[in-house]
Order: structure tokens, then C-alpha cells, then sequence
């Protein structure tokens, strides 16, 4: 193989530098440069077209509640909380949560909006209704 | 048809051991227990087997077709360990009868052994944790699978009624068979009233936790007609995985069984009124509806009503999970291994009060991780042919 057609892998590796931007309160997902599509979670090729050209992007954070479960958990262990699958805008589905309202009240179909908590022992992206 | 292995291979020996509770014993010693039972039906022991298949927990040996091979004396021509999840086995089965058709091995065991129940109380899963899923603090994996639930509430109308009837529906078979784990009547009242685990699935919506295991002998069509159980053939099989965690699933509401489904008939030659029983994968009731329609049984977003109508319970017009499934009958972790037992002995007409009459031709449907591996089966007699 010639030296033209070996991709160059940049480091660190991209679940790294995801990482590392969350760190500084940033949530940042992949773009491929060669099909423009989105991905998350983070990953060396992209899942659309097979390409190595991935760039960071700051996605708009809008999305839509695709799927919701409450998880039932006993009150001396902190109670029910829930958990979503949330399509991003720009295309990916991720999982988080919703946050600010009741559980009960978490419905497919709802607008939200992603956050980065930094409160917690490590950042995490969660999502505010909208 | 020619170069395909339909019919190729047929099952000779199928058994089971340390269902439910087997307390003092190991994964292994289930195993062993099972390949011992099954060769015995086929008149064989373990010094004939020349290929060996299977599976442990994700705690036990990852290399456990070594390791059982060791343990029974067995120097095997061909060995495969590969993991898709519970529906594992069903994977199994296509290789050991390429194997077979290819001259590779003679006899193929194919073992399984589970003492969840007993060593740990809870399901042992092999995967671990994912984290860009984990950090949320998902019940792994039923959230996976009631997310799933609620995507298809959502799309089809599906409700909580008509989940409860797959539980009420396995529990009616599982009343019949001797070998369930759960055999008390169960109502749909008593489904909808059990504690909730992740919504919209509570207890009575998900898999019992079980030890168990279970073993199957393959050799070729030819061959099994010179041993003493009546043969059942494998016609079909095809495998289909288009995600691993459940945030990657394209759509929630319908599974890989689609694919999987179509080329596995299509490799046995049947149609669907051909098949006279069912056996999927139910790990959560949800599963059972998606499957129906995925594998066409039903069309999309009427496996509820069709549930509900009381077609898959004793007495109706589809026989789905005639053991009692993973919900009433057995569960130790990677259940599709107990689909092919029971279409198994349904076809050898050795199912006692809950045999379905005259069957020939037996779907089994494998599920892997949430949703994830979906690998479907097709085993006839000898008259499927």
C-alpha cells in the first residue's frame, strides 16, 4: 500500500478527546468529513460512509425524547428516575435523561435540550424540557 | 437447495439438566450433566464426539469448548466458543451442520450450563458495562428492552393488557410441563399488579432467573437413522445483527428478526402455515409481539391484539413457547438453547399433555444482548423433508 492511501489517525483516540471535552463542559460529537453524517458515541471510522475524516462539532444540543423508562428504584436508595433515548438534531440517538420535571411527565415526543452537568462525580450530558 | 444445509444434519440427542434450583453445583457440572443425558438418547457417549459447541456465563471459562472438552476426554476436530448472546446455540446448530455436510466432524455436542440462580440469585450477564449508556444508570438489560416497549406502545397502541397476556399465555403452557420453574396459575390482573422493574415492565414482564443447562447431539442425516431417537432435521437458518446497545438499534419497534426470519424459511422452503409450533427467545413479554411480527407471523404492530386474542396460549391457533419460555419454564441467562430442546421434543411427540398434535415443522427464534443477535432456526421431521 502506498503511503498516499494509509489514513492518518490523529491522537488520542476519539473516546479520549470526547472525554476531554466534556471535562471542560463541552459536549462535542463527530461529523465525518467525507458524508457529513453525525455520529455518536465517539469511534475511529464512521459508521455511515467507512471514512477516518472525522471533526469535532459542537452539535445545536435540540432534540426529541425517541424512547422513555421509568426505573422503579426504592425510596431509601433515591427513588424512581428515567432514562431516554434522545435523537440529537443533527441525527445520532443517545441515552441520558430528562431533567427539572416528574419523572411520569418524561413523554416520547417531547423537545428537549442538552446540558453538560458538572455537579455530579463525573460531567454527564442531560437534557432540559423545552 | 443443493449447496445449503437444509436437512443436511439432524438432531439425534436432546436434554436437559439442573433446571431451576441446583444448588452445590457449578455451570459445569450442569453442562456435563446435559451431555451425558443427551449422547445417552442417541446411544453415544462422550468418546464419540469429535466437535464440540457451546457455552458458560460470562463468569465462568470464556473458553469453555476447551474447557468442557477437557473435562469429558474429548479431543475435538473442531471447536467454537463464539458468543452472540442467548441466542448463542442457535448459531451453533448452523455451524456444527456446515461442519457436518463438510466432512469436518462426525458428532457435534452442543452443551450449556447455568447455576445463576443458586450462586449469585440475580441474571450473570457476559457484557459489560457501555459507557455511554452505563453513566445513566440503566437496569441492564431490561431498560434496554422497555425502552424498546415503549417505542412500540407508542407506534402501535400496544398497551400494558396486552404484554401481560404473553406472561399469562407462557404460564398456561408452563401449568402442563412438569420440568417449569413457575407453575401457578397467573392472571393478567396479577401481571398488570406486580411491582413495576422499569417502565413499562414489571416483574411478571420479565425472565425468571433459574439455574439450568441443556445439550444437543448433531450428527448427519444419513447417520441418524441408524440411532434410536426419531431424527429432527435442521431445514433452515439464517443469523441477522444490526446493533449491539440498544441506543444504536435503528428502530425500537422492530428487530433484526426481519431479516433473519425470511432467509431462514426461505433456506428450510417453508411458508409460515407450514409451521405447526413456535418457540422464541421471550425474555420480556415484549419480545414475543416483536417477534411475532418481525418474523411475520403477524403484521407490524398487531402482535398485540393478536396476543390478547389468545392465539399463542393453549388452545390456540399459533402454539408459541409450549415449555412455558423464559418466563415461566427456565432462565439461566442465555435461554435460546431451551427453544431447540423444546421444538425438539415437540417434534418427536414426546410432550406428554401439552404436545401439539401432529407438529412437523418447529420455528426457534434466538435473541442475543437487547434486541441485538437475532438468529432464527427451522427443525422438521422426516416428513418436512
Amino acid at each position: 500500500m502506498s503511503e498516499a492511501n494509509e489514513p492518518v489517525f490523529t491522537q488520542p483516540g476519539p473516546d479520549k478527546v470526547y472525554q476531554e471535552y466534556l471535562q471542560k463542559g463541552q459536549f462535542c460529537i463527530q461529523r465525518c468529513n467525507a458524508c457529513q453524517g453525525h455520529v455518536y458515541y465517539p469511534r475511529a471510522l464512521c459508521s455511515h460512509c467507512g471514512s477516518y475524516d472525522m471533526a469535532w462539532v459542537e452539535p445545536s444540543g435540540r432534540g426529541v425524547v425517541y424512547a422513555v423508562s421509568v426505573i422503579n428504584r426504592r425510596a431509601e436508595k433515591g427513588g424512581p428516575y428515567n432514562v431516554v433515548l434522545v435523537d440529537l438534531e443533527e441525527g445520532p440517538r443517545m441515552m441520558s435523561r430528562v431533567e427539572g420535571v416528574d419523572h411520569n411527565a418524561v413523554k416520547i415526543g417531547m423537545s428537549v435540550k442538552a446540558r453538560v452537568d458538572t455537579t455530579g462525580e463525573k460531567p454527564m450530558v442531560v437534557f432540559d424540557q423545552v | 437447495m443443493a449447496n445449503t444445509i437444509r436437512g443436511a444434519a439432524a438432531f439425534v440427542g436432546a436434554a436437559l439438566a439442573g433446571l431451576g434450583e441446583a444448588p452445590g453445583m457449578s455451570s459445569e457440572d450442569i453442562a456435563l450433566q446435559a451431555s451425558y443425558k443427551a449422547l445417552a438418547e442417541a446411544g453415544l457417549t462422550t468418546q464419540d464426539v469429535d466437535a464440540v459447541f457451546g457455552a458458560l456465563p460470562g463468569d465462568c471459562s470464556p473458553l469453555s469448548g476447551l474447557l468442557l472438552a477437557e473435562m469429558m476426554g474429548i479431543k475435538p476436530k473442531f471447536t467454537d466458543n463464539n458468543r452472540t448472546g442467548g441466542s448463542t446455540f442457535l448459531s451453533h446448530t448452523l455451524m456444527a451442520a456446515m461442519a457436518i455436510k463438510e466432512g469436518l466432524c462426525d458428532t457435534a455436542l452442543i452443551f450449556y450450563g447455568s447455576n445463576q440462580r443458586s450462586a449469585s440469585g440475580k441474571l450473570v450477564s457476559s457484557v459489560k458495562p457501555f459507557t455511554y449508556e452505563a453513566d445513566y444508570k440503566p437496569l441492564f438489560p431490561a431498560t434496554s428492552y422497555a425502552l424498546a416497549a415503549s417505542r412500540h406502545m407508542h407506534e402501535y397502541g400496544t398497551t400494558r393488557e396486552q404484554l401481560a397476556h404473553v406472561a399469562v399465555a407462557a404460564r398456561k403452557w408452563a401449568e402442563m410441563n412438569p420440568d417449569a420453574f413457575m407453575r401457578d396459575p397467573l392472571t393478567i390482573e396479577d401481571v398488570l399488579a406486580s411491582r413495576m422493574v422499569s417502565s413499562p415492565l414489571s416483574v411478571r414482564d420479565c425472565c425468571l432467573v433459574t439455574d439450568g443447562g441443556a445439550a444437543l447431539v448433531m450428527v448427519s442425516a444419513e447417520r441418524a437413522k441408524d440411532l434410536p431417537k426419531k431424527p429432527v432435521y435442521l431445514l433452515g437458518g439464517a443469523a441477522a445483527t444490526w446493533h449491539m446497545n440498544i441506543l444504536a438499534m435503528p428502530d425500537l419497534a422492530e428487530s433484526a428478526a426481519a431479516d433473519s426470519g425470511p432467509r431462514a424459511m426461505e433456506m428450510a422452503g417453508v411458508a409460515h402455515k407450514d409451521i405447526d409450533v413456535v418457540q422464541l427467545y421471550d425474555a420480556f413479554t415484549i419480545n414475543t409481539i416483536m417477534f411475532l411480527e418481525d418474523l411475520g407471523f403477524v403484521k407490524k404492530g398487531e402482535g398485540g391484539a393478536f396476543v390478547e386474542s389468545g392465539a399463542i396460549a393453549p388452545g390456540g391457533s399459533l402454539p408459541v413457547n409450549t415449555n412455558g419460555g423464559g418466563l415461566s419454564c427456565v432462565h439461566p441467562g442465555m435461554y435460546g438453547m431451551f427453544t431447540l430442546v423444546e421444538a425438539i421434543r415437540q417434534l418427536r411427540g414426546e410432550c406428554g399433555e401439552r404436545q401439539v398434535e401432529g407438529a412437523e415443522i418447529a420455528l426457534c427464534h434466538g435473541n442475543g444482548g437487547v434486541l441485538s443477535s437475532q438468529i432464527t432456526n427451522i427443525l422438521g421431521t422426516e416428513a418436512a423433508l
